[in-house]
């Protein structure tokens, strides 16, 4: 790997004397798409935790293109470049759909509170810069039409997809997708399959999932990582994580190889 | 040293009566997460009955005192059925408006039917002084502490042993859980509310009996100190309401002797900030961490 | 800013417009008597106090129990300046002084309050709010709990009406901006905001401090009303009061505020008559109001003229429609 965007390096993390993650490390490039995956309770939703610095390793290092963000505050995290969704949808249930992206745009904006209370012109320029930014990546997600529908009355898949709409409006360099296809059917799964890759093609953004859903994992990751009991088992392409012993040895249970 | 320990017991006193109206705070807001506020006036109401059952019914101290406690505990369910059972599913802060409407009504209630002037209340227990050592103590103190006490070993064995006391601690932990547990989740919240404002009644008649002058507002003050020991002991810990009561009577008692008298509420209000500010939960609360 | 936008506001305004000349007319030509201009100017400082703590409240989502706090530090503040600076402009300068004051007081308990969440903040305010009026009460030179005598009485209902305008307006515009809706995000979910790159205790403070700075302008106005100040004027009842407003108002609706806090100012003093039943009524009506309308008198949502007129009209073509289709079945 010539060039690493999101490197994590021997991440080590404890809740009250119990280790959940035990000297993690792997890499993601640029615009790739890699898998976290592992049996419940691996504790790959708390890598995405640590990276986005909701809580602070014990010990360890995330960087991202070569700058430490570990110990960062989360919104510093996110300006640096990494966006996230939730796996239990975490939207502003009650504002708009438009106010739920236009808010994750709030760190590129640049006008001041007085500036805003008093409606200067700065006030309406990123105002309507960002409006129209905001439509535009709802119409990708085709979202357009909801615009000024409160995001807690919006259908599941759309809400999930409004989610990730929200993370890139930042244009992020790293977007963490956690379980984005959970409470789908299959023709949803297959219809998020070719967003998230459309995603990444048009954005050029590098994309870090979490799925149990192996169909869409194996269908859209050039990489995976296995997660079990806080260690990485094992990483590579695809197959070779199909094939390897210990990773079916983890989901299956010891007995049944 | 004597006047120390003087001060000490005289905190105790007095910190045993919140601990019994913190009590009740501390179990409605560990059950249903709601800090009610009519449980102030529940007092109030609880020292005029009381009055009224002694000095118009002319009835015994012993029966006058259980009829009141009997009398609260319904208005605590009756609380509970207006102000927060058809708010169940509402915000939260609606069944919290609605306990500062019950709050103003009864003060107003008991103002129309007794006058708002403070009375008399007309009780003296002659109960001889204890002596320990060199140290006596006054029979009244010795009583309410050990009432105190007693109570709270009560209500402790009944949660722990009982099926009603196992129901209302499995509510607190998940009130969905429990009611797919088969609890009845309507008749516990209702035994907590009861068990809540009898036990301030106790405190009520206890506290009346120390400051013997009731009025509509009395409830007020000794409602909010006692709000806030269960906040410093861990609201909806019940040794935690006990504790913070204690503490804050010693406190209130400790400042009045040595300090200033009208700086005893500042000094409880800082020691509210400064146990908050070290240890947000309260002193025996547990730390809960959102789960992301 | 389309039709139905425009014609929106453009009857708000007007609605707006001739509210200020109803007040400011008559207070012009001295036709109010000294105890209706005394509600009036009441009414008008407890809509600011309801609006500015709405934005803790409503829109930050915030229980904060300590608002008339706030107030007694703006009053005392502004009442010692006019006391002690004899200036031209000396009396939008002690507002200022008492709003700026508020406002750092705000910024020193919200540093460390704001980490709190939920009904912990909600009891510390309190304990807060308590402290200063306790403070108030124990220092001889701002009179104590003897009260401070002797300010000038010189709040008009204009210049309490261009407060209570000013703060409006600013509640409107400031959430309607980016840094509104930050603080509405954090109010929703605390965490996704975080990660949406919100810096949320920044906003905390911003929002915290912005209320404070209101409610120390509203204390500033009720002192130079009132003429004496007492500090157990701003209890925990208070603050509970200006709670109820905004809630009964509806939590985050800036015009539910207003309509909340002139309705519970007005209504007291509208009671009268009933004397003693008179905070009976009151208290049954609250109780009945959050039964009923658990969600406050306008919910989230803001009120307007026009949408009101267009439920009239679809109401009244409602009814006519459905007559005509009974008419068409006979």
């Amino acid at each position: 790997m010539a060039d690493t965007l999101l490197e994590i390096k021997d991440l080590c993390v404890q809740f009250g004397g119990l280790s959940a993650l035990e000297r993690v490390s792997f890499a993601v490039s640029p615009g790739e798409i890699v898998g976290l995956i592992g049996p419940n309770g691996a504790g790959k939703t708390t890598v995405f935790n640590l990276i986005t610095g909701i809580y602070p390793p014990t010990s360890g290092s995330v960087t991202l293109n070569g700058r430490t963000i570990s110990g960062k505050k989360t919104h510093l995290i996110f300006q640096s470049g990494v966006a996230r969704t939730f796996q239990n949808i975490r939207l502003f249930k009650k504002l708009s759909v438009l106010d739920n992206v236009r808010i994750a745009a709030h760190s590129q904006m640049r006008y001041g509170p007085l500036t805003g209370a008093l409606r200067l012109p700065g006030y309406w320029r990123d105002e309507s810069e960002t409006t129209a930014r905001a439509m535009d990546m709802l119409g990708i997600f085709d979202l357009a039409g909801y615009a000024e529908a409160t995001a807690s009355s919006l259908p599941y898949g759309a809400q999930r997809r409004l989610e990730i709409a929200r993370a890139l409006i930042s244009r992020p360099r790293l977007l963490l997708l956690d379980e984005p296809a959970a409470g789908m059917n299959p023709t949803e799964t297959r219809a998020l399959m070719s967003t998230i890759r459309e995603v990444r093609d048009r954005f050029g953004v590098a994309i870090l999932l979490i799925e149990h859903d192996m169909r869409l994992v194996m269908g859209i990751c050039e990489r995976l990582v296995v997660l079990d009991y806080g260690q990485v088992i094992a990483a590579g392409a695809p197959d070779e994580i199909r094939r390897d012993e210990r990773v079916v040895k983890a989901y299956l249970g010891g007995s049944a190889v | 040293m004597n006047t120390l320990i003087i001060q000490i017991i005289n905190g105790l006193h007095v910190g045993s009566v919140y601990a019994l109206i913190a009590l009740g705070y501390t179990m409605v807001y560990g059950i249903v997460k709601l800090i009610n506020f009519a449980h102030g006036d529940v007092i109030m109401v609880g020292a005029y009955i009381t009055l009224s059952l002694l000095s118009s019914a002319a009835l015994p101290f012993g029966i006058a005192a259980g009829l009141g406690i009997l009398f609260c505990a319904a208005l605590g369910v009756a609380v509970e059925r207006i102000a927060y059972k058809p708010l169940r599913n509402a915000p939260r802060i609606s069944s919290l408006i609605t306990t500062i409407g019950v709050s103003y009504f009864l003060q107003n209630a008991v103002q129309m039917i007794y006058s708002p002037t403070p009375r008399p209340f007309p009780i003296r227990i002659n109960i001889p002084a204890v002596a320990i050592g060199s140290l006596r103590i006054s029979g009244l103190t010795f009583v309410t502490i050990l009432v105190a006490v007693l109570l709270m070993i009560a209500l402790e064995a009944f949660v722990r042993r009982t099926r009603t006391g196992k129901a209302m601690r499995a509510v607190s932990e998940d009130l969905q859980a429990a009611q797919l547990m088969g609890v009845n989740i309507n008749t516990t919240i209702s035994v907590t509310f009861a068990i809540g404002a009898a036990l301030a009644a106790v405190g009520a008649i206890l506290y009346s009996t120390a400051y013997p002058s009731i009025s509509p507002t009395m409830g007020a003050m000794p409602g909010l100190k006692a709000f806030i020991a269960a906040v410093l002991g861990g609201i909806g810990i019940m040794p935690g309401a006990m504790l913070g009561g204690f503490l804050m009577g010693v406190a209130e008692s400790l400042t009045k002797g040595y300090i200033s008298t009208q700086l005893s509420d500042a000094v409880v209000f800082g020691i509210l900030i400064v146990v908050l500010l070290v240890k947000p939960s309260g002193i025996l609360g547990r730390h809960a961490s959102e789960k992301v | 800013m389309n039709a139905a936008n425009r014609k929106s506001w453009i009857i708000n305004l007007a609605a707006l417009a001739a509210l200020t000349a109803a007040l400011l007319i008559p207070a012009r030509l001295n036709m109010f008597n000294d105890y209706i201009k005394g509600v009036i100017t009441w009414t008008l400082v407890n809509v600011i106090m309801a609006v500015s703590l709405n934005l803790v409240c409503g829109l930050l989502g915030y229980l904060a129990l300590g608002h008339a706090g706030f107030m007694a530090v703006g009053a005392y503040a502004s009442a010692m300046v006019s006391l002690n600076w004899k200036v031209p402009l000396s009396f939008p300068l002690a507002l200022l002084a008492g709003g700026l004051a508020a406002a750092a007081a705000g910024m020193v308990i919200g540093i460390p309050v704001l980490r709190l969440k939920g009904d912990y903040l909600a009891i510390i305010t309190l304990g807060f709010g308590e402290i200063v009026r306790i403070i108030l009460n124990n220092i001889p030179a701002l009179g104590g709990a003897r009260s401070l005598r002797g300010i000038p009485r010189i709040t008009t209902i204009p210049a309490a009406y261009l407060a209570v305008v000013i703060c409006v307006a600013l509640m409107f515009t400031l959430g309607r901006s980016r840094h509104g809706r930050a603080i509405l995000s954090i109010r929703e979910d605390e965490v996704a905001a975080t990660s949406s790159g919100i810096p949320v205790m920044y906003y905390k403070m911003l929002a915290f401090t912005i209320a404070a700075f209101f409610a120390g302008i509203a204390g500033g106005l009720y002192a130079h009303n009132a003429g004496t100040l007492n500090p157990n004027r701003f209890n925990f009842d208070r603050s509970i009061e200006y709670l109820v407003m905004v809630v009964l108002g509806g939590m985050g609706s800036i015009t539910g505020a207003v309509i909340a806090a002139a309705v519970l100012t007005a209504l007291p003093e509208m009671l009268r008559w009933l004397s003693d039943y008179r905070m009976l009524i009151y208290s049954l009506a609250l109780i009945l109001m959050m039964l009923f309308r658990p969600d406050g008198l306008l919910g989230t949502a803001e009120f307007s003229i026009a949408r009101m007129l267009e439920r009239v009209r679809r109401a009244r073509t409602g009814a006519r429609s459905s007559r005509a289709d009974r008419g068409n079945d006979g």
